[in-house]
């Protein structure tokens, strides 16, 4: 039992995936303009990477490995993350045209962020079991959420505040993930 | 079996699977769209050049479709796309003619001579930034190209230290005219065949010391003119595109030869 606690705690805070393994950058600094929208986007991520962690750990497991395919698990991953970032797509669109809108062209970069073929990758590479993996899916998830709701919440007390021009936009938004990843560091020590 | 086949039959599978679920799930979440926004990205040119100001063709045709575009508001597809596309929205498309990129620069290697040496980046956003001016006429192509680099239809390329465009490739995207550090790409309707090829404000004497080929604002071109066509406005000839019926008098009088007449064959 605390194994799987301690996956979860690992990729969510120790091992966060954008502010510690630097994974998912360009929608983590595109989206956290709006809180509703990063919140979104962050449960899209989620559901992503822990369906898609099932899928892969399934798909390696029972076809991979036993063809001695191993070397084939990326092309695969990303072909199985593209197809569910799709539905996932498509599902929005059908469920939520609001925030089908507010996520816009994120949504479908879900496809393509490494984020979620890291999850996949990481998961094989520790050699977790299924449950193992879609926990690892979920923290990460879970992590990613938690850095975009935190990120946004601070760009939005930015946006108010009197900024030095030369400050204002971009620049200030890499200097606050800079400093929350500084503050993430603070987490390594928690698994001992 | 050879392991390549079984890597090959594999992927395809898993591919055909997670192509046929795809399609079902697609079906099941199926949402209707306005129809029309289909009918318009069919009729767009579909190379997401982004010359509109949205982002791709299909958000170009979400916002005709929305009302918030004008049918004519993609200057590739030009009269034709308007045309189409006013017809599925059922208005009229006074669209405007098909428009091409013109620099106004003729100093090449031969007509205007280096001053200064850059070393640096290979563009000309960061030669200008630079401040070291790589040419005698301050106002001039720099040549390295950056228009080139921005062109998406291959139709613009630095020949012998200047900017030319090829009027047949060109698709009127005016990508070059926002990328030219100089601001020396301007966008000309495509029966305008007479322009100035020349940017330079200075006075006379100080343009001859720079360039063989620049305007010296003598207005010899003015007096040729007869439909008022033709102005020198700070030092430097400007036409008036509305009132020029392309007689080509100017160009004949012109000690540089700078204005060009660009029609086929010239």
């Amino acid at each position: 039992m605390t194994t799987y606690i301690m996956i979860i705690v690992t990729c969510a805070l120790i091992n966060n995936v954008v502010l510690i393994q630097f994974l998912g950058i360009c929608s983590f600094l595109g989206v956290s303009q709006q809180m509703k929208a990063s919140v979104s986007l962050g449960i899209a991520v989620t559901l992503v990477t822990t369906v898609s962690s099932a899928v892969a750990w399934v798909l390696y497991t029972l076809i991979l490995a036993p063809l001695g395919l191993e070397y084939m698990k990326t092309i695969v991953f990303i072909l199985v993350i593209a197809a569910l970032v799709q539905c996932v797509e498509m599902f929005l669109k059908k469920t939520s045209p609001a925030i089908y809108k507010a996520l816009g062209i994120y949504l479908p970069l879900i496809t393509t962020n490494c984020a979620v073929l890291g999850v996949a990758l990481t998961n094989v590479q520790d050699e977790y079991n299924l449950l193992q993996s879609v926990l690892a899916g979920l923290g990460t998830g879970l992590g990613y959420t938690l850095a975009i709701v935190l990120l946004a919440g601070i760009r939005s007390r930015i946006d108010e505040s009197d900024l030095p021009k030369p400050l204002r936009g971009a620049p200030v938004v890499l200097l606050s993930a800079a400093l929350m990843s500084i503050a993430f560091m603070g987490f390594s020590g928690l698994g001992r | 079996m050879s392991g390549i086949m079984i890597a090959t039959v594999v992927l395809a599978v898993i591919g055909i699977v997670v192509g046929v679920s795809l399609v079902s799930v697609g079906r099941k979440f199926h949402v209707d769209t306005d129809p029309r926004v289909t009918e318009i990205r069919d009729c767009l040119p579909g190379n997401n050049c982004g010359a509109c100001g949205y982002a791709g063709c299909d958000a170009m045709a979400e916002a005709i479709a929305a009302g918030k575009a004008p049918v004519s508001g993609c200057p590739v597809g030009g009269a034709p796309a308007a045309e189409q596309i006013g017809k599925i929205m059922g208005v009229d498309a006074d669209a405007e003619e098909r428009k091409i990129a013109f620099v106004r620069c003729k100093g090449s290697c031969d007509v205007t001579k280096e001053r200064g040496e850059y070393v640096g980046i290979h563009d000309c956003r960061a030669a200008v930034l630079s401040g070291i001016s790589i040419w005698e006429c301050d106002y001039g192509c720099v040549g390295f190209g950056s228009c080139v680099s921005v062109c998406p239809a291959d139709a613009i390329h630095v020949e012998n230290g200047v900017a030319i465009v090829d009027r047949k490739k060109c698709i009127g995207c005016g990508l070059c005219a926002k990328a030219c550090p100089k601001h020396l790409i301007e966008l000309i309707p495509e029966s305008r065949t007479q322009a100035v090829r020349c940017s330079n404000h200075d006075k006379g004497r100080a343009v001859r010391n720079v360039c063989n080929a620049g305007c010296i604002g003598c207005g010899l071109c003015v007096r040729q003119c007869a439909y008022d066509a033709i102005h020198v406005d700070g030092n430097l000839a400007h036409i008036d595109y509305a009132k020029c019926e392309l007689c080509g008098k100017c160009d004949d009088k012109c000690p540089a030869h700078i204005i060009a007449d660009l029609r086929e064959g010239n």
